[in-house]
């Protein structure tokens, strides 16, 4: 693969994750948001096999492939079976920040992001290194999704969105990041999903919904 | 021979632009199973319009009666100067974005001004409605188009489009790809088309421009609505050839601009088709809904002019 080739491959598939990380702060429905974390997910698993396919890493496949499996199937699949026990309330309708608000921000936070990958830029002057922004903007939009929903399903796709970013940044700086690494941060991830399914469900159960400024006290 | 560019481009524009509203509401018609009334109709209704009394309301102002000549006059110049047919224009300082896009804000305020001036609730509130989406599209329009003009260094829109036509593979960029989302977005805002305005219809509750035109009669309505038409043609002209430049002439030489008319048309024509097809499947946004979509768009404007700077 000619470099000016790759340069621009992984610019378009950078491009496409930070552009279904701001779809999820434009849409509402639950079941589209999940969708588009699922192609975020792709978005992430082309971008390592680019790398991979360039350095010509095996190891790198793997992971990619690991990704695709984890990101693109399994949690979106889990993340579906959420919401299908969720009942009616399959919308945020009102989050913290409106959308036009988080949009604007979510426009800040990459610009921030720009802002402070300068230094990270300035080390690594190859096209991986200018993507890590992108990347970065990723995880801060993830993060923003994370604080301003209602949803618990939502703050889960923010949680997720965050760590899609942050694999993205570790991958695009550091190229060989192990296998060994990838696969910890991948169980670690799917742990946390199922325990907050679990925690979810139980949290409707004992009040009948997931809003998450309902829980003011503690009960016994 | 930028003479004859400008003349085949203003005689392109004036006379097509009719036929092409005709023919987004023949496709419309057909998909919902109605015979329609053929693609002439908008000329036959200019012609109509055209043979009666001029007339204006009592009390309205010189805002009023000059806003249609003053509409039809920056689509002139904008269709004169746009690279449509030719990315070599007679008046090379004002084929710039920044000047286009004023000019086309400078007719719609205009016409906002002159719903104002008639004094009617109607006028008022289509005035108010379409000042609340021009304050979020012009922001939206300009971002998008100057992401595209970061790569070639100009913001003159002649440049821009033979830059793309010197190398395609920049069309699949994600530089390029935000941009013509973006803009999308906003020229169906700004051409009033479904989702943000609906064009057939007289409802109070949701009509934005026929608002503000209500007031209008005779030769006067028929310039407001070939100005209309006109405005839509360029910019789904403008999209088409800074996202597909392919059959653009580079020069004033006579036959290429005979091989462009027909390339633009054929553009122009799909887009408008396309347009007119994606409108039968869409209902009307709730007007405080509109903000978030153009946010929206803004915001990919936005990243496409990042994406220019930190990923080239």
């Amino acid at each position: 693969m000619s470099e000016s080739l790759f340069t621009q491959l992984l610019n378009l598939t950078v491009g496409a994750m930070l552009l279904t990380a701001v779809l999820t702060l434009w849409w509402r429905q639950l079941s589209s948001i999940i969708v588009i974390f699922g192609l975020q997910g792709i978005a992430l698993a082309a971008t390592v096999a680019l790398i991979a396919t360039h350095e010509g890493s095996a190891e790198l496949g793997v992971v990619a492939v690991l990704v695709l499996v984890l990101r693109a199937g399994v949690l979106p699949w889990l993340l579906r079976r959420t919401l299908a026990a969720a009942g009616p309330n399959r919308r945020e309708t009102r989050p913290l920040v409106n959308v036009v608000t988080s949009l604007l921000v979510a426009a800040g936070l990459t610009l921030l992001a720009y802002a402070v990958a300068q230094p990270l830029v300035a080390l690594d002057t190859s096209p991986t290194g200018h993507a890590v922004p992108a990347a970065l903007a990723v995880a801060l939009t993830g993060f923003f999704v994370l604080v301003t929903r209602r949803l618990a399903l939502s703050q889960l796709v923010g949680f997720l969105l965050l760590d899609n970013g942050i694999t993205a940044v570790g991958i695009l700086t550091t190229a060989e990041i192990g296998l060994v690494v990838e696969l910890g941060i991948s169980m670690d991830v799917l742990l946390v999903v199922l325990v907050l399914q679990v925690l979810k469900s139980r949290i409707r159960a004992a009040f009948g919904r997931t809003d998450i400024d309902e829980l003011r006290e503690l009960h016994d | 021979m930028t003479g004859l560019v400008v003349v085949v481009q203003l005689l392109v524009v004036v006379a097509l632009s009719p036929l092409l509203i005709g023919m987004m509401r023949q496709v419309r018609a057909r998909m919902e199973g109605r015979v329609g009334p053929g693609i002439g109709q908008p000329w036959r209704d200019l012609r109509k319009l055209m043979r009666k009394q001029p007339i204006t309301p009592d009390g309205t102002s010189v805002v009023f009666r000059t806003a249609p000549l003053v509409l039809v006059a920056t689509c002139l110049v904008v269709a004169a100067v746009a690279p449509l047919v030719s990315t070599a224009a007679l008046l090379d300082p004002v084929s710039d974005l920044f000047a286009v896009v004023a000019l086309l804000t400078l007719g719609t305020v205009t016409l906002a001004l002159a719903g104002i001036d008639t004094g009617t609730a109607f006028g008022g509130l289509g005035a108010s409605r379409e000042t609340t989406i021009v304050a979020l599209v012009e922001p939206t329009l300009l971002v998008a188009i100057f992401a595209l003009s970061v790569p070639v260094g100009s913001t003159n829109l002649g440049a821009i489009v033979g830059a793309t036509l010197a190398d395609p593979a920049q069309v699949l960029s994600p530089v390029s790809l935000l941009a013509a989302a973006a803009l999308v977005v906003v020229i169906i805002a700004e051409t009033g088309r479904l989702p943000v305005d609906n064009p057939s219809t007289h409802l109070e509750l949701t009509m934005v421009h026929e608002a503000m035109i209500l007031e209008y009669a005779g030769p006067d309505l028929a310039l407001v609505e070939l100005a209309a038409s006109m405005r839509l043609s360029l910019f789904l002209g403008l999209l088409a050839n800074l996202f597909l430049p392919w059959g653009i002439a580079t020069g004033g030489d006579p036959l290429l601009i005979g091989l462009a008319v027909p390339a633009l048309v054929v553009k122009v024509a799909a887009l408008g088709a396309l347009l007119a097809a994606a409108e039968v499947f869409l209902a009307k946004l709730r007007l405080f809904r509109v903000p978030e979509l153009l946010a929206g768009s803004f915001v990919m404007g936005l990243l496409a002019v990042g994406a220019s700077y930190f990923l080239a």
